[in-house]
């Protein structure tokens, strides 16, 4: 199944919201405040917040219709919109082969996807035929280590793990060590989760940041924070916290295969201007797929697909 | 990042110098800011709707009273129809069952169920010393029951043993089994994180649940989701019939808007929620505190009590303005019981006067309680309002009627319309003048039945008068004192002159 055919059938839900509350503002040549408020409303109901919101609609409302409104037209006219912001972050994780290892970090709050992104990650560059360490460092939740382990058996990974409540750090530490001994393509580090106003825990995480950098002060060549993609508004509290101490270079959305719409990346490039790298659309190893930004405008906006 | 909703209201009213009613427009504009707040913190948008269209109706039209802004009363309606939607009433969990009770969790992926499941079985082990069994449904998540198990080992509960190949539904069909030939009072079922478009695994939990009849189904959810959660409460509720909501992670910062919106989808209770990581780490869930937090005002709650306050200290001014005027009716004389009732009755107002101490004991002896003032209520509020405003009315036919509502009798209504008459020749007698002789006249007597009077000398302020008015009105015992209410910030309000007749016994002028 195509990325795109499982955003879609995701976000088929939403899109047949936008295009429900679209529809009354069809067959009109102009379009007057009340129906502006409900583009507004329905991009707020995908998690756009109500910033966003009101400047995309702003723009539907701005943009020239060559005669009547029609839906297609309404709903590209919004895809447009969207698309101007995601695309300048639609960035797929790219390995620097010149950095042995290339050093992944991925972090974020509790239940947000972090080990089944690593075990994705691993799968996607195994295939690529690149050489993968996986590094356990959620020391804190139960099982939290061996869940990582199943996924380097699936994947054909090496695991580098501790005990449960060791130091993450110093786990991470080793496994730089043994991956740059090895000469390992890329290095995954999963962390704990960790809520982003818990500063202790925040501490802990910039012990891991500075550890690693012990061993290469270019590293972690990409610092990702896992979002849960039925998060609302608090991941901009989120990405905002986890980039002051982990300089977060770019994210990783999850959970897009469910009812969520995931509006919120679009308030995070707006405000943020990171990365978008992937987004997970499901628990499959295969599921992880690269961020388009023209086809998730298009599947939010309701733009019917016309692709291959 | 974002103003509060606090400051933008002031802003929204700081035009609004004058009294009067809440005006339509003035509301909306309140009302606007209200709906951006709750939007920001992630409640979902149809109850959104719905709430601000329940507020606006309470508001319009709602007196503004003297001392409280417009702002502050706009927020106590938003915060008060808030704590309301979010429950008033304790959820505790139905586990009184014949064993074992059986607890489903259900929930997202992520969104904490297995970590709730282990909170819960200490939870319940240690506060109502229940033996608890887990069971992990889980076959999806890679060693998503070695986390369990390690839990339950943490929590020092029973936990089933794993074996292979077997279906959710046969795990849970053993669990049963189990538990009750183990003699476990609770068993606490986890189970998958699903997506609610994915119906093979909804109808997974489906079978579940028609195998194990849960006395409750719990469905777990982050307190960071966004507008989703409407979606999720509904899916996992038409499912499977949710009884309850467990909040996780509400020891972040988010808003929390999600609760509102689940809570006003399903109709079901939030019964805990999660605070942190530790395995005790789990409460119940406070409504009044949810409601602050959604509204991004970490003062709400003082602010709310402040303005509370000033309601009642607004009725007691203008009831001393009334009684300085020698105006007084059985309204005004229902307004003083009340009063007296909310600070606690008789014995609350005695206590908190100095030198009083010794004479509860008396009240106490001549027969004198709060149940007295409750009947004395229960009277006033038989009569007709054309009868409040004049007692003349009042004649024998009119009398029985009035007893017969309150569930008293003639001569209690009759006692009630003396010390009434008392109370208002007074009131009358001392209209206009200066608090000082008030008092002196009051303390010559005609405390309407207070058994031996009161102490000489007491002191027209009350020394309780501290920090910016802490007992103002508290005067009042001795006689309607306008003089003595400051219109002071905190402490209790004030209670305006006279406490009414008291006793219902004959004032006896005994000692």
């Amino acid at each position: 199944m195509s990325w795109l055919k499982k955003l879609t059938s995701g976000l088929s839900k939403t899109s047949a919201k936008v295009t429900a509350s679209l529809s009354s503002l069809l067959g009109r040549s102009a379009i007057d405040a009340a129906s502006i408020e409900e583009v507004e409303d329905a991009l707020i109901a995908a998690d756009l917040g109500t910033r966003v919101a009101a400047r995309l609609a702003e723009g539907v409302r701005r943009h020239k219709f060559d005669g009547e409104v029609t839906a297609p037209a309404l709903a590209a006219a919004l895809a447009d919109g969207i698309t101007e912001i995601l695309d300048p972050v639609a960035m797929p994780l790219e390995i620097d082969p010149a950095k042995r290892p290339h050093v992944v970090l991925l972090v974020g709050v509790n239940g947000s996807g972090k080990t089944t992104t690593a075990g994705k990650l691993a799968q996607q560059w195994r295939q690529q035929g690149k050489s993968v360490m996986l590094a356990a460092g959620d020391t804190f939740r139960a099982a939290a280590i061996e869940q990582l382990l199943v996924w380097g058996e699936r994947t054909g990974t090496e695991v580098v793990a501790g005990d449960q409540g060791g130091d993450a750090a110093a786990l991470a530490y080793q496994a730089m060590e043994r991956a740059s001994a090895q000469g390992t393509d890329v290095l995954i580090i999963d962390t704990a989760g960790r809520l982003q106003n818990r500063s202790e825990l925040m501490d802990e995480l910039a012990k891991i940041v500075r550890v690693i950098r012990k061993l290469d002060d270019s590293a972690p060549h990409d610092s990702v924070i896992v979002l849960d993609g039925t998060v609302g508004q608090n991941a901009i509290s989120q990405v905002s916290a986890f980039k002051e101490v982990a300089d977060v270079s770019g994210l990783i959305v999850t959970k897009l295969d469910g009812s969520a719409k995931g509006g919120v990346v679009i308030t995070l490039a707006d405000t943020f201007g990171l990365p978008v790298h992937a987004v997970g659309v499901g628990e499959g190893a295969d599921d992880l797929q690269p961020f388009e930004a023209r086809d998730f405008a298009n599947a939010l906006a309701g733009v019917p697909d016309t692709g291959a | 990042m974002f103003d509060s909703l606090k400051d933008k209201l002031q802003d929204v009213f700081s035009a609004l110098g004058k009294r009067g009613a809440l005006r339509e427009s003035d509301v909306d504009a309140a009302l606007r800011e209200v709906r951006l707040a709750l939007l920001d913190a992630d409640v979902a948008l149809p109850v959104v709707k719905s709430f601000v269209a329940t507020v606006r109706e309470k508001a319009v039209g709602s007196d503004v009273l003297k001392s409280v802004r417009p702002d502050q009363q706009v927020i106590k309606i938003v915060n008060d129809a808030l704590t309301e939607v979010l429950g008033s009433e304790p959820a505790p969990l139905n586990i009184a069952v014949n064993p074992p009770a059986v607890i489903l969790m259900a929930g997202l992926q992520g969104s904490g169920k297995t970590t709730t499941a282990g909170k819960l079985a200490l939870r319940l082990r240690t506060r109502e010393r229940k033996k608890v069994m887990l069971a992990s449904l889980d076959v999806t998540r890679p060693a998503a029951r070695e986390q369990l198990r390690i839990l339950g080992e943490q929590a020092e509960v029973g936990v089933l043993p794993e074996a292979d190949r077997e279906s959710p539904a046969q795990i849970a069909k053993r669990a049963l089994q189990a538990a009750k030939l183990q003699g476990f009072d609770v068993l606490i079922l986890d189970t998958a994180g699903r997506v609610t478009i994915d119906e093979g695994l909804m109808a997974e939990l489906r079978e579940v649940k028609a195998l194990t009849n849960p006395h409750e189904v719990l469905l777990v959810a982050d307190a960071m989701t966004g507008q989703d959660a409407v979606t999720t409460a509904t899916a996992f509720n038409e499912a499977v019939d949710i009884t309850g909501i467990v909040l996780t992670r509400l020891d972040g910062d988010a808003r929390g808007g999600a609760a509102l919106s689940m809570r006003q989808i399903t109709g079901c209770p939030i019964k805990l929620v999660g605070v942190g990581e530790k395995q005790d780490a789990l409460e119940e869930f406070d409504p009044a505190r949810m409601a602050g937090r959604i509204l991004d005002m970490g003062d709400v709650v003082a602010l709310v009590e402040k303005a509370a306050e000033n309601i009642e200290q607004e009725e007691a001014e203008r009831l001393a303005k009334r009684m300085a005027k020698g105006q007084f009716d059985m309204n005004d004389f229902l307004s003083q019981l009340r009063q007296l009732q909310k600070m606690g009755g008789l014995g609350g107002i005695m206590g908190m006067l100095p030198g009083l101490g010794k004479m509860q004991k008396q009240i106490a002896a001549a027969g004198i309680d709060d149940s007295m003032i409750r009947r004395q209520e229960a009277i006033i509020l038989s009569m007709t309002k054309k009868e409040r405003s004049s007692v003349g009315l009042l004649n024998a036919s009119r009398r029985k009627r009035i007893a017969a509502g309150s569930g008293t009798s003639v001569q209690e209504v009759n006692r009630v319309v003396k010390q009434y008459q008392e109370m208002a020749k007074m009131m009358k007698k001392l209209g206009g003048k200066s608090g000082a002789s008030m008092m002196k006249a009051l303390m010559g007597g005609g405390m309407g039945g207070m058994p031996g009077g009161m102490p000489g000398g007491m002191p027209g302020g009350m020394p309780g008068g501290t920090s910016g008015g802490g007992m103002s009105g508290l005067g009042g015992l001795g006689g309607g004192l306008p003089g003595n209410l400051p219109g002071g910030k905190g402490g209790l309000p004030g209670l305006p002159g006279g406490l009414p007749g008291l006793g219902g016994k004959p004032s006896g002028k005994k000692k």
